[in-house]
């Protein structure tokens, strides 16, 4: 299944005002991998996100996709491959009902009505919101949202999902709901997000990207266990660790500011 | 601020009208939008000085409100609400069209004040015919109505779009004007606050639109949306939108009151 590898070499972009976002970027992740990306605002995960469908081209480096590099001619292939899930669920359910999002693209790639409607009802049952299909997407709750803009990608059977800060702005209950339920799939996923609490639940390898580099590439237990390189990276241990005192191995976080 | 804010929830109400079952609902959404493009025609192709000829179309919106089981209170409410602009555009008319027309006892009345009275029963009968429509039928079901029947896609993706994202927008509106107001102790948005406020609102759906297009693109968009759909136009379809329309024809070539008025006197 070498379809479902994500292979970066080099990878650089600078945004058109100049501003170097990806500095030199490479890394390969085979089928099935749960991978995080990890790193401070504005470290560069989403530019480079952007750059795993294609949206952004690089400046220099290459993209590769299973056995597809990405350029002009590929794009469709490989978007029908790679389904990216928004943070902001708003930007991505733009239908009047929330059916007709999760039909938006099977429709696209041409299917028989009857196949759509089937790859919807089964996309919605997977993420479990089948009775809210008639709801228009404003009228949903940010957990209710997050679930629909899932099942919107999965119609489309991708098999890799790329997701950013699929946590933000979750209640917990929702939260622990959708990591569960990223648990149960068995696309390669490659997840940006701040919850490192979340990483150690759902991801077995954990890339640190800082200033545009590779800072760490390695387990999240090895990674999330170096307090010298997640400090570098920005980054804290999650909160889980830090209370234990074998993981902490007393390093010294920052201490929040006073007032 | 509070009127934003209602002003969000009042457009949700439309929606929820749409989601209940009558007969009206139940129609097609093509059959009520012929319906109502009709009698919008009707209405305004009558002459400038008509008031008695216009009386009967009032029936139509009474009767579908009345099937659909709305409460009159709101669309008179709305027509409230709207008629400012109305009145502005028809106050001029009385000031510049002072030719009399008729008299009513000792009062002359020109032909502007009649003209005027008019402009608002037009606004008042077109108005409602709209609402009612939108209210039976729903926003995006009257875009795709309007696309089957031939306006191009262009115009109704727009629609729909604009429908989709007017909650979302007006949130980050109502956010920008609360997060002002909390801060401005009472003092009203000043022209030099309200210049960056509107230019940060355009700024950021300038972005949003940049994401979702990227949210389409990577669904397959190639610049035609499809939708599954599939609405029938049914015989009852067929015989509402002639009767309507032949009842509104009828309102339209025969003055029903005077008729009923001579009708009346011919009798007594």
């Amino acid at each position: 299944m070498s379809h479902h590898i994500v292979e970066v070499k080099d990878l650089r972009f600078t945004y058109p005002d100049g501003t170097v976002a990806l500095k030199s970027i490479s890394f390969r992740i085979n089928h099935g991998e749960s991978v995080a990306l990890v790193g401070a605002n504005g470290a560069g995960k989403s530019t480079l996100l952007l750059h795993l469908n294609g949206y952004l081209s690089p400046s220099e480096g290459t993209v590769r996709i299973g056995d597809i590099p990405l350029n002009k001619k590929t794009i469709k292939d490989v978007r029908k491959t790679v389904g990216m899930v928004f943070q902001d669920s708003d930007d991505q359910l733009f239908m009047s009902k929330v059916y007709d999002d999760v039909a938006f693209g099977p429709l696209n790639l041409g299917l028989t009505a009857e196949e759509v409607n089937s790859r919807v009802i089964a996309a919605l049952k997977t993420v479990d919101v089948e009775h809210l299909k008639d709801r228009p997407p404003y009228k949903l709750s940010g957990g209710q949202k997050k679930r629909a803009a899932i099942a919107s990608v999965l119609s489309m059977s991708p098999a890799i999902l790329v997701m950013d800060e699929p946590t933000a702005g979750l209640d917990p209950r929702s939260r622990r709901q959708l990591i569960n339920l990223l648990h149960g799939f068995e696309h390669t996923k490659i997840i940006a997000t701040h919850d490192l609490d979340m990483v150690m639940d759902l991801c077995d390898r954990t890339i640190i990207i800082h200033g545009g580099e590779v800072l760490g590439d390695g387990p999240t237990a090895d990674i999330f266990s170096d307090p010298t390189l997640l400090s570098a990276g920005h980054l804290e241990q999650p909160l889980r660790m830090q209370s234990c005192p074998v993981c902490a191995k007393g390093h010294q976080w920052e201490k929040p500011l006073m007032a | 601020m509070a009127n934003i804010e209602s002003g969000i929830y009042d457009i949700g109400y439309l929606d929820r009208m749409a989601d209940r079952s009558s007969i009206i609902h139940k129609l097609d959404a093509r059959a009520k939008v012929l319906t109502t493009i009709f009698f919008v025609i009707m209405v305004v192709s009558t002459d400038k000085y008509e008031i008695a000829g216009l009386v009967p179309f009032i029936i139509m919106p009474i009767i579908l409100i009345s099937l659909a089981g709305f409460s009159y209170s709101y669309f008179l409410h709305k027509l409230v609400l709207v008629s400012p602009f109305v009145l502005f555009v028809a106050i001029f008319n009385p000031y510049f069209d002072r030719v009399p027309l008729c008299n009513l006892g000792p009062i002359t009345v020109s032909g502007g004040w009649v003209s005027f009275v008019s402009i608002l029963l037009r606004f008042s009968l077109t108005v409602t015919a709209a609402l009612v429509l939108i209210a039976s039928t729903g926003f995006p079901q009257v875009c795709r109505a309007l696309e089957q029947m031939g306006v191009p896609r262009v115009f109704t993706v727009q629609l729909l779009f604009l429908y989709r994202y007017i909650f979302v927008l007006m949130e980050e509106g109502v956010r920008m004007i609360r997060s002002h107001n909390l801060r401005s102790f009472g003092r009203k948005i000043q022209y030099s606050v309200y210049k960056h406020l509107a230019g940060n609102l355009l700024l950021r759906t300038i972005d949003r639109a940049n994401r979702i297009h990227m949210a389409m693109l990577c669904r397959g968009f190639d610049g035609e949306i499809r939708t599954l759909h599939t609405n029938k136009f049914e015989k009852k379809d067929l015989i509402f939108v002639i009767a309507t329309c032949s009842l509104l024809t009828i309102f339209r070539f025969v003055n029903l009151p005077q008729l009923g008025g001579t009708l009346f006197l011919r009798l007594f």
